[in-house]
């Protein structure tokens, strides 16, 4: 892989290459548990959580923080795990879809998401519930406007926006009251 | 993305430090852009210094009444600061209008002015691009160029600067303070960007080594009539093809004070502080308001697919300005 890599660079670089990096000791806090990984510098959060460790609920779309499939939440605020590096991470509190769960008992947004019926394919479905969650946490949406704004950076290409909408209101609703 | 070594800065002069012994490095801070051009070959760093465990995250009165806003400060932290919704709501009405909840809080004010122009020739390896590749021509200016520049162009570039926050800051002569090799220094932020004459691959004055830590907004009586009014192909989550940051300070129907920057029109947020100026002690009219507009694209020029922008942008203006009027 790093093979690969130096390859493909040096092909555009006139520069000579830097010394390959050693991958380093990137301690990250996932879901409650704590996991130590000998990484290099350039693997994305996204990458360390689905290559590295297997927590695959957190999926990969654009890779390009244009979708959102790849939400999770970093000390309670959702961020694309794709446009971050998993080092730049390090000691951080990570939670992705699977830790959102206690048990078997579900978290209320997942529970709101099959109440409403808020996905089809399912493929950026725990993209859509992180960021709700993290919709939540922030307290900045009041209506359904704001959410339809506050969600705009998850796209569902199923076209599930007003269940997902209504799920959101759910919740919401159960947060105030 | 290409291989690089990673190094995290522990304060501002580890990291300018760092950055004085090293070639061909970036400072990494919310990464938002720098790692989409990295995962495109369009940046291709041989080390990255990570800024962003840097305590400048505070958002804090200055002595002068005015704000200053930590370069590490996230742009989600700013826009929702209580501070700057009630002294400068423009600028966080001009956050808001930009990237989404997640890139907003990932990404930081230092960072957003560092935002790389979303000219798809600029993104594609396969394509001529002076910016990316100085002296191989630009396809843009004979090719689809419909988000493209139509002021300030030169014949090498016509690409624009993406950034919304910048578009207020730059109405609200903010200030960058700058510390690099040679110590502090204070830009002006109309000075800060740069347009792209022969050398569209640097787009600000900063050199080799300077890190942005923090930015001041100078206190004024803006916060009443205030909007950004971004036009974009979607109504969210998109960059814009014109966008009018707006402010208006009102005795009556007289116009006190006047800031009018746009965005999506140039290589950097476009403002003439002299049609501003002029508009100074007359009525707050849509008259006037044309004039202004007109002054501000007396020099535009579009290039085909662009054009539509020139008058577009001189309707944004009027509407943004007569809205903001009424809004007492």
């Amino acid at each position: 892989m790093l093979d690969f890599f130096k390859q493909a660079s040096g092909s555009h670089e006139t520069t000579l290459a830097p010394p390959p990096a050693e991958p380093a000791e990137v301690r990250l806090n996932i879901n409650g548990q704590q996991h130590t990984l000998q990484i290099a510098p350039w693997v994305s959060l996204l990458d360390a959580l689905r290559e590295y460790i297997g927590f695959t609920g957190t999926k990969k779309g654009c890779d390009h923080g244009q979708c959102g499939a790849c939400t999770v939440l970093v000390d309670g605020v959702r961020i694309n795990s794709c446009m971050t590096l998993a080092i730049m991470r390090d000691g951080q509190e990570i939670t992705t879809i699977e830790g959102l769960s206690h048990g078997k008992e579900l978290h209320p947004m997942q529970k709101a998401f099959i109440d409403h019926d808020a996905f089809q394919c399912g493929y950026c479905t725990p993209g859509q519930i992180c960021s709700a969650v993290g919709l939540i946490n922030e307290g900045k949406a009041n209506n359904l406007e704001d959410i339809k704004e506050l969600m705009s950076g998850n796209i569902c290409r199923c076209g599930a926006y007003t269940n997902i909408n209504a799920a959101i209101i759910q919740v919401k609703g159960e947060v105030q009251s | 993305m290409n291989t690089f070594s990673y190094t995290r800065a522990n304060d501002v002069a580890d990291a300018v430090q760092n950055g004085s012994v090293k070639t061909n490095f970036k400072f990494i801070a919310g990464g938002t852009n720098l790692l989409d051009l990295m995962k495109e070959n369009v940046e291709r760093p041989d080390h990255l210094i990570d800024l962003s465990r840097i305590t400048l995250k505070e958002i804090e009165d200055t002595a002068d009444g005015g704000l200053r806003l930590g370069a590490l400060a996230t742009n989600a932290n700013t826009a929702y600061n209580q501070k700057v919704e009630e002294r400068y709501p423009l600028l966080s009405k001009a956050i808001l209008a930009g990237a989404s909840p997640q890139l907003r809080n990932m990404a930081t004010n230092g960072g957003n002015l560092f935002q790389r122009t979303r000219c798809y020739y600029f993104y594609d390896l396969a394509t001529p691009c002076n910016k990316r590749e100085p002296g191989s021509g630009c396809s843009a200016i004979n090719g689809y160029n419909r988000i493209h520049a139509i002021l300030g162009t030169s014949e090498h570039c016509i690409a624009t600067h993406p950034s919304d926050m910048c578009v207020a800051l730059a109405a609200l002569d903010a200030k960058v303070n700058v510390t690099g090799i040679h110590g502090e220094k204070v830009i002006d932020f109309a000075d800060f960007h740069r347009l792209p004459g022969d050398q569209p691959q640097f787009d600000n004055i900063l050199e080799p080594g300077d890190v942005v830590t923090s930015l001041d907004l100078p206190k004024n009586n803006l916060s009443k009539h205030v909007t950004y009014l971004k036009l974009r192909d979607r109504q969210s989550y998109a960059f814009a093809i014109v966008s009018v940051a707006a402010a208006l300070e009102l005795d009556g129907d007289v116009i006190k004070d006047i800031r009018v920057a746009l965005g999506g029109v140039a290589h950097k947020p476009w403002r003439i502080k002299s049609a501003e100026i002029a508009l100074i002690g007359k009525a707050a009219t849509v008259e006037n308001f044309k004039v202004l507009a007109e002054n501000l694209l007396a020099d535009a020029k579009g290039f085909g697919s662009n054009t539509f922008k020139i008058e577009l942008a001189k309707r944004a203006i009027v509407r943004a300005l007569t809205e903001v009027a009424k809004a007492i």
